[in-house]
């Protein structure tokens, strides 16, 4: 008895830790500040979002979108909040802009280019192929020598 | 035509050399602040040393000035406090501090043991104000002018060689004017 006791008592004490310290908040908004956070960056460990740091600073920010989004303020105004004061690193998206467009655009532009050489290859060498410079394969003397070879084997199984 | 095809790729791996190696000498922590040029955000802190009093940039208007944000938990700190603590012996420009995210006996402590260089030091206990002034790495130096406007941020420690080589020609190229 005691020690069923015992175990209730912890398996309790786990739950009740388990339980997220906001639970009696309304879920849409929580939905909201998790979306929100996680499209946010941590500016003191870099690579991790604000809803995945555990940085002081990380924790001061999240209490911060908190009470902007309590306030009414709406996701862009949160986000303007925030690139006011720490620029648009704290973005994990990057804004379509002029200094940015390098950055969004590059890949295509290099995806272009590459598609451009591959072209101008392709045709050049089918321009030889067509003109007979590069004769059709022919077997060599070897392989010549090696089809005969197997199919003296393949008549062989088939005999009576 | 033939050199070209050799040329081209060679090229393009020149430029990306470049970009690596610039690359390799910048760090990545220094995010440069949207605030540089903007008017400093206001406050209305509680001294240190003081707390009935409080003090706000709009007190400081008219002079140039550093705010230079600490905290005793910071270890960075003690790296370019001696260098502050010789600034202000000059009495080239006034310091004021911003206890960050501190306690205030602990940050009197602190200023015991290892000097005060603040004309005055005000409390941030919960952040707000940093958030404001975008700080995100203690310690943080900003140089703010005459008419209240962030001319610089300084990300992490004070050197000697970027006392000398900007901050100080800033602030009296700042001070003519």
């Amino acid at each position: 008895m005691k020690r069923f006791l015992m175990a209730a008592g912890l398996a309790a004490a786990l739950l009740v830790s388990a339980l997220p310290a906001h639970a009696q908040t309304d879920p849409a908004l929580e939905a909201r500040l998790k979306t929100l956070s996680e499209e946010l960056r941590c500016l003191v460990c870099q690579n991790q979002t604000l809803a995945d740091s555990s940085a002081p600073l990380a924790e001061d920010l999240r209490r911060e979108v908190r009470e902007l989004a309590q306030q009414g303020k709406s996701d862009a105004e949160i986000k303007q909040y925030l690139v006011a004061r720490y620029g648009d690193f704290v973005l994990y998206k990057p804004p379509v802009k002029p200094t940015t467009w390098l950055l969004w655009f590059g890949p295509f532009a290099f995806l272009l280019g590459g598609a451009l050489v591959w072209f101008v290859v392709l045709r050049r060498r089918g321009g030889r192929v067509n003109h007979g410079d590069v004769p059709e394969s022919i077997p060599t003397a070897d392989e010549q020598t090696g089809r005969a070879r197997a199919q003296a084997l393949l008549d062989e199984t088939k005999g009576p | 035509m033939k050199a070209l095809r050799f040329l081209l790729p060679l090229g393009f791996f020149v430029i990306l050399v470049g970009f690596l190696y610039v690359g390799l000498f910048r760090d990545p922590h220094e995010v440069p602040s949207p605030l540089v040029d903007k008017p400093a955000p206001a406050f209305r802190l509680a001294q240190l040393d003081d707390p009935t009093k409080q003090l706000g940039p709009e007190d400081l208007k008219g002079q140039v000035w550093l705010l230079n944000v600490w905290a005793s938990w910071c270890v960075s700190c003690r790296v370019e406090h001696p260098l502050l603590v010789q600034l202000a012996k000059t009495n080239v420009v006034p310091v004021i501090g911003l206890n960050y995210k501190d306690t205030i006996p602990l940050g009197r402590r602190w200023l015991a043991d290892n000097g005060d260089p603040y004309q005055v030091s005000v409390v941030d206990a919960d952040g707000r104000v940093g958030i404001d002034w975008g700080v995100y790495g203690v310690p943080e130096t900003f140089v703010v002018d005459k008419k209240g406007v962030i001319r610089y941020k300084q990300i992490g420690p004070i050197t000697p060689e970027n006392l000398q080589e900007k901050i100080l020609p800033l602030v009296r190229e700042l001070q003519k004017s």
